[in-house]
C-alpha cells in the first residue's frame, strides 16, 4: 500500500521535475499513511540510485536492463509494469515530462487506468486524495479522483518546491527488468539541439513577450515599439514562433528559455502553464490582456484587462514622456 | 497509404467560459466550437503525406451530432471521407474511455498511420493517442515535428525538452501525436466544400461499439481558479492606465 515516485533520468543526469515529484509524493504518502518509495529505471543507475536513497524515502528501487540505456517507451512501460505487479502501489506518481507524457498512459492502460495527468496541486481530507488539474489551459481547474488502484498520476512542472535531501539512507533495491531485443519496437537515435542560439533572453533586464492576443504578424510593430523604448528584449509565447512570425529561439516557456527579468510585460498572452514555468521567476510581471479571467493575472503583479492595441501605445507614449 | 487523423472538436480559444449548474462541466449553451488546434496540424500532416504517397485520410471523431461541422471541415480540407462516433453523454469521458471507443472504430479499417494531435485544448490530457496506440497493439510516438515514410517503417522527428530533439525509426502500423504549428495549415477551398458534401460520414454510435467507457478517474468539480496572488488591476482608460502603470514600475517596482 506505498506510494511509489518514478524519478526520471537521461545519460546519468536526473531530470529536476523528478524531485518535485518526489515533494507530491511526500503529500501524498503523508496523508495516505503509507510509505514513500521511488523508483528510477534505466542502465548503469547505481550512483543515480545511491543519490536518491539520500532524500526521506523508506526504498528506493533501481530498475536496471542494458535495453533500458535509452529510452524507449516499450523498455520503460513493460519494466515499470513488472515493478507496479510486484510491488502494488496505491499510487504511481511521474514528474509530467515529456517523457512521461511519451509512456505513461501506455502504462496506466496495461492497468486499466486512465493517468492523471498533470496534476497542479493535491487536497487531502480524510484519507483521500483528490488531484486539481488545469482545463482549457489554466482557465478553469477541475477537482479529480482516481476510481479504484493503482492510481496514475502526473505533477506538472513548478507545482511543487523540489524535494530535500535528509536522514538515514534508504535501502537500494536492485531489480532487473525482464526484456528480450524483440519487445522494443522503436528504433531511438542519439538526441540532438538544433543550432545555437544565438539570443539569451536569460540575460535581458526587460522582456517585452507577445502572444495570440496580437492577432496578426503584421501588429507585431505594436509591442516592438515597447521593446524599443525599454531598451528591452522581445520574446514570445509559443504559438507566435510556431506560427514564424517571431524565431523559436524568442520563445518563453517549457518549451523555450526560461527567463527572471527586473520587468516581464506579458502581452495578449492567456498564460497557459507552460508559458508560466518559463516566467514566473520575473522581479516585476505586468499583464494585458483582454480575458479578465486569464491565468496570466494570477501570476501577475500588475494587471491591464483591455485592448492591447489601445494600452500599449498608451505606455509607450508615457515612458516616452517620462525619459522626456 | 491508408492514414486516419482522430480530430476532436472543442469550445473555441475565445470562448466565455461559464460552469454549469451541476458544477461538472460547461454551460454549453452559448459556447461556439472548432477543430482542437494540434489535431488541425494532424490533419494538414495527413494531407501532405497523401499527396506525396497518395493512399486515402480517413478523419475519425468521436463527439456528440455538433461534431458534425468539424467533420465537414475536415472532408472539406481534402480527408476522403470521415468516422463519427456519436456520443451523447453528459460532459466529458476520460482519455481511456474515448480511447477504448475510438480503437473499436480503427480496428476494422486496419490503417497504416493514425495521427492525432498532441493534446486537446480542453481537457489537456494529452493521452487518447499513445492508449489508442496501446489498444491497437501499435507502436506510438509523441509530439512528432517532421513525419517521414521509410517503406513499412516512419521515421519521426520528436520534441523532447529544453530545445532538444530525437528521430526515432518506428514500424508501421504506427500512432503518432503531432504538435502544433509544424506546418502551414491550409483553408478550405470552395470545391473542396462542395465536394465535402458528397463525401461518406459512417456514424457508429457509442452503443454499438460495445466499448468499455466506465470511467478510471472521476471529475468531481469544475471552477474558476482562485486567485492566490494580490495582482494590482490597474482601471482607467488607456491614457489612465498607462500612467499609473508607469509610476508604479518607477516608484513602486524601482524597475524603470
Amino acid at each position: 500500500m506505498s506510494v511509489l515516485v518514478i524519478l526520471e533520468e537521461r545519460g546519468g543526469k536526473w531530470n529536476r521535475l523528478s524531485f518535485e515529484a518526489l515533494a507530491a509524493g511526500e503529500r501524498i504518502a503523508g496523508a495516505l499513511g503509507a510509505p514513500l518509495q521511488a523508483a528510477v529505471i534505466g542502465a548503469g543507475i547505481e550512483k543515480l540510485a545511491n543519490e536518491a536513497a539520500t532524500y526521506k524515502i523508506a526504498k528506493i528501487f533501481a530498475v536496471e536492463h542494458d535495453l533500458l540505456a535509452r529510452y524507449t517507451p516499450d523498455g520503460h512501460t513493460a519494466a515499470l509494469e513488472q515493478l507496479i505487479k510486484a510491488q502494488q502501489p496505491k499510487v504511481v506518481v511521474f514528474p509530467h515530462t515529456y517523457q512521461v507524457r511519451d509512456f505513461g498512459p501506455k502504462l496506466s492502460t496495461r492497468f486499466g487506468k486512465a493517468l492523471i495527468s498533470d496534476v497542479v496541486d493535491i487536497k487531502t481530507a480524510g484519507g483521500q486524495v483528490t488531484f486539481i488539474r488545469q482545463l482549457f489551459q489554466g482557465k478553469l481547474n477541475s477537482d479529480v479522483r482516481a476510481a479504484g488502484e493503482p492510481e496514475f498520476v502526473s505533477i506538472q512542472a513548478g507545482a511543487f518546491r523540489a524535494a530535500e535531501p535528509g536522514g538515514e539512507a534508504a535501502p537500494v533495491e536492485k531489480v532487473a527488468a525482464e526484456l528480450e531485443p524483440s519487445q522494443i519496437r522503436t528504433k531511438p537515435e542519439e538526441p540532438f539541439r538544433e543550432a545555437q542560439r544565438s539570443v539569451d533572453l536569460s540575460a535581458a533586464d526587460i522582456i517585452v513577450s507577445v502572444g495570440r492576443g496580437i492577432k496578426e504578424k503584421e501588429n507585431l510593430p505594436v509591442v516592438e515599439q515597447l521593446a524599443s523604448v525599454l531598451g528591452a528584449e522581445l520574446a514570445a509565447s509559443r504559438p507566435i514562433c510556431d506560427n514564424g512570425w517571431l524565431p523559436m529561439e524568442r520563445q518563453v516557456g517549457s518549451s523555450g528559455q526560461t527567463v527572471s527579468p527586473k520587468v516581464y510585460f506579458a502581452i495578449g498572452i492567456s498564460g497557459a502553464i507552460q508559458h508560466l514555468v518559463g516566467m514566473k521567476g520575473s522581479k516585476t510581471i505586468v499583464a494585458i490582456n483582454k480575458d479578465e479571467n486569464a491565468p496570466i493575472f494570477e501570476a501577475a503583479d500588475y494587471g491591464v484587462v483591455g485592448d492591447l492595441f489601445e494600452i500599449v501605445p498608451a505606455i509607450v507614449e508615457e515612458i516616452r514622456k517620462a525619459k522626456a | 497509404m491508408k492514414i486516419i487523423v482522430s480530430v476532436k472538436q472543442v469550445p473555441a480559444r475565445d470562448s466565455a467560459l461559464r460552469v454549469n449548474s451541476a458544477g461538472k462541466w460547461l454551460d454549453e449553451s452559448d459556447i461556439t466550437y472548432e477543430m482542437n488546434e494540434p489535431d488541425a496540424y494532424a490533419l494538414e500532416e495527413a494531407l501532405q503525406l497523401k499527396e506525396k504517397l497518395g493512399g486515402e485520410v480517413v478523419v475519425l471523431c468521436a463527439g456528440p451530432q455538433r461534431a458534425g461541422q468539424t467533420i465537414r471541415e475536415a472532408l472539406a480540407k481534402g480527408a476522403d471521407r470521415a468516422i463519427h462516433v456519436e456520443m451523447d453523454e453528459e460532459g466529458p469521458l476520460d482519455a481511456l474511455a474515448t480511447a477504448r471507443l475510438l480503437a473499436k472504430a480503427v480496428a476494422p479499417e486496419s490503417p497504416e498511420l493514425i495521427l492525432t494531435g498532441l493534446q486537446s485544448d480542453d481537457l489537456g490530457y494529452g493521452q487518447t493517442g499513445v492508449i489508442l496506440a496501446e489498444l491497437l497493439g501499435y507502436a506510438h510516438a509523441t509530439i512528432v515535428m517532421e513525419v517521414e515514410p521509410q517503406g513499412s517503417a516512419v521515421r519521426v522527428k520528436r520534441e523532447l525538452e529544453d530545445g532538444w530533439f530525437q528521430n526515432v525509426v518506428l514500424p508501421l502500423p504506427a500512432v503518432l501525436t503531432i504538435q502544433s504549428g509544424i506546418k502551414k495549415l491550409r483553408y478550405a477551398t470552395l470545391m473542396g466544400i462542395k465536394k465535402a458534401k458528397t463525401k461518406e460520414v459512417k456514424t457508429l454510435s457509442a452503443g454499438q461499439l460495445a466499448a468499455d467507457t466506465s470511467s478510471t478517474t472521476v471529475m468531481d468539480r469544475v471552477y474558476l481558479p482562485q486567485r492566490s496572488k494580490q495582482t494590482q488591476i490597474l482601471t482607467g482608460d488607456a491614457k489612465q492606465v498607462a500612467h499609473q502603470l508607469v509610476e508604479k514600475l518607477k516608484f513602486e517596482a524601482r524597475v524603470l
